[in-house]
């Protein structure tokens, strides 16, 4: 389905809003919209709302060979996907080119950034090595998807635990979660990215822009920094010229917005890291506020299947015995039996339909022979002679069926095939 | 990660896990809700009836697409299975008939699977098309049994009882006749055992239809 256009005034209006530095949903210029984070039961899984939009991260490891070139490091993957849920423009598994720029901007904002460190990821240098795959999915679209997809994917990352390895001589064990505790990525610093949205040709500037604004934007700058206000990535998109002071209080203001958000993080995984070591109750099903009208809960729930074994009893005792089958084929000829009682055979009566057909095909051949044998005059003649030739020489299907036909459609026959076979059959044009 | 729950709490009875439901979270979607069944927890997102592609288009019903999105990964044959079971049975169901040329597509995402995976996606759907306000002959709602070696049967099995399970079955249930409207099995077991599976199925779906039925109640109780 495509996407439901914007129209003029409503294109309008919002430009006049932002003109007056109004925006939809009440922000200001440089706010940011709510940011809440939700874990799953399981590491490595959150769920990131920004605002309204919503994006799943699940971080999960594998144990594969290195990259030739890089032995000892390992390999960190990527994959951001817009499911059809956030959008009813997004198509199941086409790569547009949104994706393919969202999931390149995610790889420089964590991969080139070195924000992780891979040399740990190292089992045996040279053979066996971790990949780490973070899958981000997209669950609602409303606006700033590369924000809220690197904070899902660094908060996934911190939140993961993969399963401990030793090594001893050229054995590498695996220790499963209740053998040892499984241990934490080793990250660096936390490159967060801010989207800046510019209109007018960059006269107005709005911070994590909602759907509706980026639609009518005239370009986008995003930064990704860290809380020590390193820049990670920057990047322009949407062909406007920026000037020197505006990227700088970009970058200011992103600096602020990042050591917020940095803050947040680390609060919500301490906080589910407390809950976790205290034993107590966690995952998405504590995250979702109980007294929403919405939501509803009920607590394990014991079914009464006391009598479950008489009423299927009955069930089977009521049910008709299966038809029974008739194990003895008949033997009609050599090669030809017949199971089940004696079915009249509905294919109808093979001599008269292929009679038919075989008038037919005499009917046409006349018409189209007609003006080849007024051509070919003599050779006609001297091909009835030999036809016996033609039926040798011929390895096709229609010369087998003269055979078995009556002698006028033979003759009309041997001539169309004759036309058919001239090309082929070079012996018999040379006998001519 | 699943903690051991006690399963039977009250005597010898098999129980439904936890469950819990939110719908309408997804602003874009027309229908959308979360199901948490135990630690199992899908969201589901529908949208329709909208315009459909012209090569799709069936000029007498409305088209239903699925898709189930695996957390991890593309999907692959399984989720293809479970799609088009899902989508059979949401064609039983939903009055295809009154929008044709339309076309009704359900996004189906896991977000944690810890058992009875395709059971909390037939439900996490019936709460989905119940939310877009889709037109239905009845409500639907899924079941799965998990059988060990004795031929006891356990209902709504975590991840490990499914393991352990000598045969897995989901049903489909619906709510006007309780009759079965898909079932899936995994292993062995006799008729006698079928039988005694379906009925204890149909048992956990009138808990299943309370709760539907009670969720609509919470949801419509300020109008």
């Amino acid at each position: 389905m495509k996407e439901t256009p914007l129209s003029n005034c409503e294109k309008r209006f919002l430009l006049r809003a932002i003109e007056e530095r109004k925006r939809l949903d009440g922000r200001q210029c440089y706010d940011y919209r709510n940011i809440r984070i939700s874990f799953g039961t399981d590491y490595g899984c959150c769920i990131v709302e920004l605002g309204k939009t919503r994006v799943l991260g699940q971080v999960s490891c594998e144990l594969v060979s290195p990259k030739p070139n890089r032995a000892t490091e390992g390999i960190l993957f990527f994959n951001l996907e817009l499911s059809p849920m956030a959008s009813p423009a997004f198509e199941p598994g086409r790569q547009s080119d949104l994706l393919v720029k969202l999931n390149r901007l995610l790889e420089r904002c964590l991969r080139n950034s070195k924000c992780i460190d891979t040399e740990s990821l190292c089992v045996v240098a040279g053979e066996k090595v971790w990949q780490i795959r973070v899958d981000l999915h997209l669950l609602n679209h409303n606006g700033n998807i590369i924000d809220a997809a690197s904070i899902a994917a660094i908060v996934a990352l911190c939140h993961f635990r993969r399963p401990d390895v030793s090594v001893q001589g050229e054995e590498v064990t695996l220790y499963t979660p209740e053998e040892r505790d499984p241990v934490p990525l080793s990250i660096h610093h936390m490159p967060i990215c801010v989207s800046f949205a510019f209109f007018q040709q960059g006269t107005y500037l709005l911070v994590d822009p909602s759907e509706q604004e980026e639609r009518v934007m005239d370009g986008l700058l995003v930064i990704a920094m860290n809380k020590h206000c390193e820049i990670c990535t920057i990047q322009s998109s949407g062909g406007i010229m920026l000037l020197k002071d505006q990227v700088l209080l970009c970058s200011k203001v992103t600096g602020v917005k990042v050591a917020e958000i940095t803050e947040l993080i680390q609060k919500a995984l301490a906080n589910d890291q407390k809950v976790r070591k205290e034993g107590g109750k966690f995952g998405f099903a504590e995250s979702i506020p109980n007294q929403r009208i919405t939501a509803f809960k009920i607590e394990q729930a014991t079914i009464d299947t006391d009598d479950v074994q008489e009423q299927a009893e009955e069930i089977i005792a009521k049910a008709s015995p299966p038809s029974e089958v008739l194990a003895n084929p008949v033997l009609w000829a050599p090669g030809t039996a017949q199971i089940g009682e004696g079915v009249e055979n509905s294919w109808g009566d093979f001599e008269e339909s292929e009679k038919e057909e075989e008038e037919e095909e005499v009917a046409q051949d006349k018409s189209t022979t007609d003006d080849q044998t007024m051509e070919m005059g003599d050779t006609s003649v001297g091909n009835q002679d030999k036809k016996d030739e033609t039926i040798v020489l011929s390895d096709s299907e229609e010369e087998d069926v003269i055979i078995l036909e009556p002698e006028g459609a033979q003759k009309n026959r041997t001539e169309t095939s004759y036309k058919q076979d001239i090309a082929s059959k070079k012996p018999v044009s040379k006998k001519k | 990660m699943e903690t051991e729950q006690k399963r039977f709490d009250s005597g010898d009875l098999p129980a439904l896990r936890r469950i819990l439901c939110e719908q309408g979270l997804l602003s874009r979607p027309d229908g959308s809700a979360s199901w948490i069944q135990g630690d199992t927890s899908v969201l589901v997102g529908i949208y329709g009836p909208t315009e459909v592609k012209v090569s799709k288009e069936i000029y007498d019903k409305a088209t239903f697409e699925v898709l189930l999105k695996p957390k991890i990964g593309l999907p692959g044959v399984y989720e293809r299975s479970r799609e088009q079971m899902i989508k059979k049975t949401c064609e039983a169901v939903v009055l295809g008939t009154l929008h044709p040329r339309s076309s009704i597509t359900i996004v189906i995402q896991v977000v944690t699977d810890a058992g009875s995976l395709l059971s909390s996606c037939l439900n996490a759907t019936c709460m989905g098309l119940v939310d877009a306000g889709l037109p239905m002959n009845s409500l639907f709602c899924g079941v799965t049994c998990a059988l060990d070696a004795d031929g006891n049967i356990t209902l709504d099995p975590a991840m490990k009882q499914e393991k352990e399970a000598r045969a897995v079955l989901t049903f489909a249930i619906d709510s006007a006749e309780k009759k079965i409207l898909m079932s899936n099995t995994k292993g062995s077991c006799s008729v006698e055992e079928l039988q005694q599976c379906i009925a204890a199925s149909q048992r956990a779906a009138d808990t299943i239809f309370q709760f539907y039925r009670d969720s609509a109640h919470r949801k419509y109780s300020k109008w």
